[in-house]
Order: C-alpha cells, then sequence, then structure tokens
C-alpha cells in the first residue's frame, strides 16, 4: 500500500477497503516514523551528555530539559491555551525546555561550564521546576489527568507534521554529531588535555550541549517524557561498537530507533491496554540497566 | 622554541596564586620548576598552555604572544602530559595515543601512514607498546601516566610540558620517561618544561631551575648556579647540603631533620 502511493500504481490498493490507506498513511505509519525518530534523536544526545559531561550516568534529561519542557506543557494544558491551536502544547513545551537550557548554561558558564557545574545546576534548575509542576497538578483540578497522562509519552495521534519536526532536529544534530565526533572523543581526556590538543573546548561543549538538548526538547515536545531510552542505548551501544564517537552516535541513533519503534508496538499491538510509552520504557529499562549495570561492575571486582 | 613570562599574575576567587612572575624559559632546555605545595606550579604550568589566561601580564612563545597562536597551531607546538588523568571511556591505549594525533588529521581525514608510524613508535618509546590493546580505564595510576605521557609525545611537539609526570610511577619507569624527555631536549633541541616535587629528580634531569614560592620567583638559573642550600632554605623551609654526584653526573641534595 506504501509502495502503492509512492508509486502511484493503482494495482497496489486494488481490492482493498477504502479505509485501510487511510489508516496506514495517516495514523500508522506517522507514528512509526516518529517513534524510530524520537528514539533515534533521544539515544543520539544521550551519548553527547555522557561524552561532554564525562560521566555515564548522564542522559538527555540531564540539565533539565525534561523538567523544563513539562512545566511548560503543564502550564498550557492548565491555561487551557487553545490560541495556537493543538500545537500550543508542544510549542510551550520546547519553550520550557529552551528556557531551563538557557538557564542552566548561564548558571555554570562562570565556572567555565565544568560538568559537575553543569549537573549541579541542572539539578537544581529541575528541582525547581519539578516544584513548579507540583504546584501547577495541585491548581489544575480537572486537567490534572490530562497533565500526568501527557507527560508519561505517547505516540497515539501523531501527525506528519511530527514527524516532519523530529525528523529535521534529528537529521540535524546527526550531522553536527558527525562533525564534532572526534572533538568529542578528545573531551573524554578531560577539558585540559582536550585543550592542548588543540580543541576549542569552550565551544565545543557549548555546541553539542545546546544541539542535544535542542533534540531532546523537540522529542518531548513531541512525544512527550520518554526515559531510560536515552541513558540505556549508549551504554549497550559502547558494549557493542566502542566508545569511539564517530561509530557510537550513529549506532545509537539506529539501536534507539529500533528500540523506541519495538515499545511502541508492543505497547499498540501486543499489550490488552495501551501502556504510555515513557511508563513502559522505565519498566522494562530500568531492571535491564540494573543488569548491565551489576554485569559491568562485577566483571572489574577485585577481591 | 622558548617562553618569555612578563609580569604574570593570576588569581582564583580574589585569592592571588601567582603575582609579578617574569621569567624566560629559553628554547632547547630542560627546566624544572619546584616549590612548595601550593606555590603555584600547576597554575603556570596551565599558564604556559594557554589552559587559563592571566589577569595581567604577557607570555610569549618563540616571541610571539601566546593569544596570538591559533589553537590547533599552539596544540603542534606544545604537549601537555598533566598532574592528573582520568578517564571514563574505554577506550584502547592506542586509541589514546592516536589522540595525540589529533592536530595532524584533517576533520574528516584518517591517520595517514606517519601518523601510524609515529604512534607504534611513541608505544616502544615509552615502554607501553605490550599493553596497546588493552583499556585505559583497566590500568593502573602509573601505566595510565605512561600512556598520557607515549600520547605526548605521539603529538611531537617543539615544547613538551610536564606537570608531575612521573608521580606515579616506579623509579624504573621514572628514569626511562624523564631519560626520553631528556633526550628529545639534548638530541633534537626541543624544550621540556617539567614541574617537580622531587628536588633529587629536578637536579638530576633539568639543566635549568625555577624555585616559586608565594607564587613568585625566588630564584631562578642554571642549576648548578641555583641549587644552593641557602635557596632551598628559603624556599621549602628546609635544611639541606647540595653536592655532587658522580654517578648520576649531577648535583644532588640531602636533607637533614630539623631537630637534629
Amino acid at each position: 500500500m506504501v509502495a502503492g502511493r509512492l508509486t502511484g500504481d493503482p494495482d497496489w490498493v486494488r481490492g482493498m477497503n477504502d479505509i485501510f490507506p487511510v489508516v496506514v498513511l495517516d495514523v500508522r505509519l506517522p507514528r512509526i516514523l516518529t517513534a524510530a525518530l524520537v528514539g533515534g534523536g533521544l539515544a543520539m544526545s544521550g551519548v553527547v551528555f555522557q561524552g561532554i559531561l564525562l560521566n555515564p550516568l548522564a542522559d538527555p534529561y540531564t540539565l533539565g530539559v525534561s523538567a523544563g519542557a513539562a512545566f511548560g506543557a503543564a502550564l498550557a494544558i492548565l491555561l487551557n491555551l487553545g490560541a495556537l491551536g493543538s500545537a500550543s502544547v508542544p510549542l510551550f513545551a520546547f519553550a520550557g525546555a529552551a528556557a531551563t537550557l538557557a538557564a542552566v548554561v548561564y548558571l555554570s558558564s562562570a565556572e567555565g561550564l565544568s560538568s559537575n557545574s553543569l549537573i549541579l545546576s541542572g539539578i537544581i534548575v529541575a528541582s525547581i521546576l519539578s516544584a513548579g509542576i507540583s504546584f501547577l497538578k495541585y491548581v489544575a483540578d480537572e486537567q490534572v489527568a490530562v497533565i500526568i497522562f501527557w507527560l508519561m509519552g505517547s505516540f497515539a495521534s501523531k501527525s506528519w507534521g511530527d514527524v516532519a519536526l523530529a525528523g529535521a532536529s534529528t537529521a540535524a544534530a546527526l550531522g553536527v554529531f558527525l562533525v564534532f565526533a572526534r572533538e568529542m572523543n578528545l573531551m573524554s581526556l578531560g577539558p585540559q588535555m582536550a585543550a592542548s590538543l588543540g580543541v576549542d573546548t569552550r565551544r565545543v561543549t557549548l555546541t553539542l550541549l545546546v544541539t542535544a538538548s535542542l533534540v531532546a526538547a523537540v522529542c518531548v515536545s513531541v512525544a512527550g517524557i520518554i526515559g531510560f531510552v536515552g541513558l540505556l542505548v549508549p551504554h549497550l551501544m559502547r558494549l557493542v561498537v566502542g566508545p569511539d564517537n564517530r561509530r557510537l552516535v550513529p549506532a545509537s541513533l539506529l539501536a534507539g530507533a529500533l528500540l523506541l519503534l519495538a515499545a511502541d508496538t508492543l505497547t499498540r499491538a501486543v499489550l490488552p491496554a495501551e501502556v504510555p510509552i515513557g511508563v513502559l520504557t522505565a519498566l522494562i529499562g530500568g531492571p535491564f540497566f540494573c543488569y548491565v549495570f551489576r554485569r559491568q561492575q562485577s566483571a572489574r571486582r577485585v577481591w | 622554541m622558548g617562553f618569555e613570562l612578563d609580569d604574570i599574575a593570576f588569581a582564583f576567587a580574589g585569592r592571588p596564586v601567582l603575582d609579578g612572575v617574569s621569567l624566560a624559559l629559553e628554547g632547547g632546555r630542560f627546566h624544572g620548576i619546584v616549590g612548595p605545595n601550593g606555590c603555584g606550579k600547576t597554575t603556570l604550568v596551565d599558564l604556559l598552555c594557554r589552559y587559563r589566561r592571566p589577569l595581567r601580564g604577557g607570555i610569549r612563545l618563540g616571541g610571539r604572544r601566546l593569544p596570538d597562536w591559533p589553537r590547533r597551531q599552539l596544540a603542534r607546538e606544545i604537549a601537555l602530559v598533566p598532574q592528573n588523568f582520568y578517564i571514563n571511556f574505554p577506550f584502547t591505549v592506542r586509541d589514546v595515543v592516536m589522540m595525540g594525533r589529533h592536530p595532524y588529521i584533517p576533520r574528516f581525514g584518517s591517520p595517514s601512514a606517519h601518523d601510524v608510524e609515529t604512534v607504534e613508535r611513541v608505544l616502544a618509546e615509552a615502554g607501553v607498546a605490550g599493553m596497546s590493546g588493552r583499556l585505559v580505564t583497566e590500568l593502573s595510576g602509573g601505566e595510565r601516566q605512561r600512556v598520557v605521557f607515549a600520547r605526548a609525545l605521539a603529538q611531537d611537539t617543539p615544547v613538551l610540558v610536564l606537570d608531575e609526570a612521573t608521580s606515579n610511577l616506579d623509579v624504573g619507569h621514572a628514569v626511562r620517561l624523564l631519560g626520553l624527555a631528556a633526550d628529545q631536549v639534548r638530541r633534537q633541541g626541543r624544550t621540556a618544561i617539567g614541574v617537580f616535587q622531587d628536588l633529587n629528580q629536578a637536579a638530576a634531569w633539568c639543566d635549568r631551575l625555577v624555585f616559586m614560592r608565594d607564587g613568585r620567583v625566588a630564584a631562578a638559573g642554571p642549576t648548578a648556579d641555583v641549587l644552593t642550600p641557602e635557596t632551598i632554605e628559603s624556599v621549602f623551609g628546609v635544611r639541606a647540603r647540595v653536592f655532587f654526584e658522580p654517578f648520576s653526573n649531577s648535583l644532588q641534595v640531602a636533607f637533614r631533620s630539623q631537630d637534629a
């Protein structure tokens, strides 16, 4: 049927119900593509966050992007902003994420954007925002369910507009990450050593973190908060292809896309009721991460 | 290629670390920087490598102001072996040493035959060829320090800066690596600048010494001229005797406990 639409040959769709093309082309296909693009985008930005913050436990939300997006979305839902139509929640989510990022970068810039000050600023800003979200939920009454559902993430009812947005940002980010992949490798030697090898550490850090955060912000504003993909996938791929970012970034993009696609298919088609995708990834990803973490630790055990 | 420092000052959070440091570190020599903990030795190294910028004063490398050097070109002039090195990601030893070739490899290029050759050579010279396939995350502190030393050698620069580069090494490896650095100075006319805790190590390898105290230069010059009991006592506050030691063919220092 997709082939039929692409080739324009009516033979492909002969004998099918008229509603089928609509279901596939306007409901299923955008959903599938969005899931894959968001998964790839989150996994890839996870690689960048871990690499730049020199911390294997960092993820796309370390700088508070998710809390900012959640706050923006909750605000839009609460105020029932319909002025911008259905786009108002994603737009507010994105604005919240971008504002949070700016605040975190500003807070940590006095110390030259060191990984410690970035992580600390992220935690501070995120905890203020999560108190804000709690407050919004408290005053929300009826909309509280809407807010909670949005926060848990979903790929249901995604449009071609979402696909275009997620696709454009993921593709642009992939380009940026590949251009700076070797600098990212050098950054893992620490900022002093990277600088002595001719890396403009401040510019590279800022470019990569802003790009990675914006991808994460787009992903969150399209699909809600989906955890563990950005943490788990880079870890697994590092075991498979090694730590070289020139291979790790594309490998994580593909693996993240596959993972979210599989998770979304699972929740849509296999499970009796549709579980929010963010809950599913955390429920499966969390224990799996514990297993990987434990195995890595015991491989290094001394006694 | 030498450095000239003119009235350098630096401070951390308002606390002065360096104040009025003027110094000429001439090219083709092995310079040793010594002084008590917290006297500003490592900060001085950070300034020389342009990792930090002085609050006041100017530094020239080869007659050209340090800020005027393009980043990549500077990376072909100065290589650094830092005091602490820690890496969280499982790169192999060979990967890390190859990173030293970064300033020579174009953005989307691959290492040339010369890059690969250089890496193999320094792996052997630094005595880490046998572990070139191992992961740096699984090395001991001393092994890691040798890898970082090899990485700096791979950078193939006229100036080598060592910030307590042998602090974790056993005597065999320390002698071997300092010998490599001294060899580059003597045979190839390169410049080495090393921060040392151990005065005897500095005396054995360096032909110039800089004594620092409280962010200032207390004494600087040829080792034979400045390594005196008076300087050592005024800088470190310990009594010492300086004598020529024929086996190492260098001046050495003996200390005595203050109450004896």
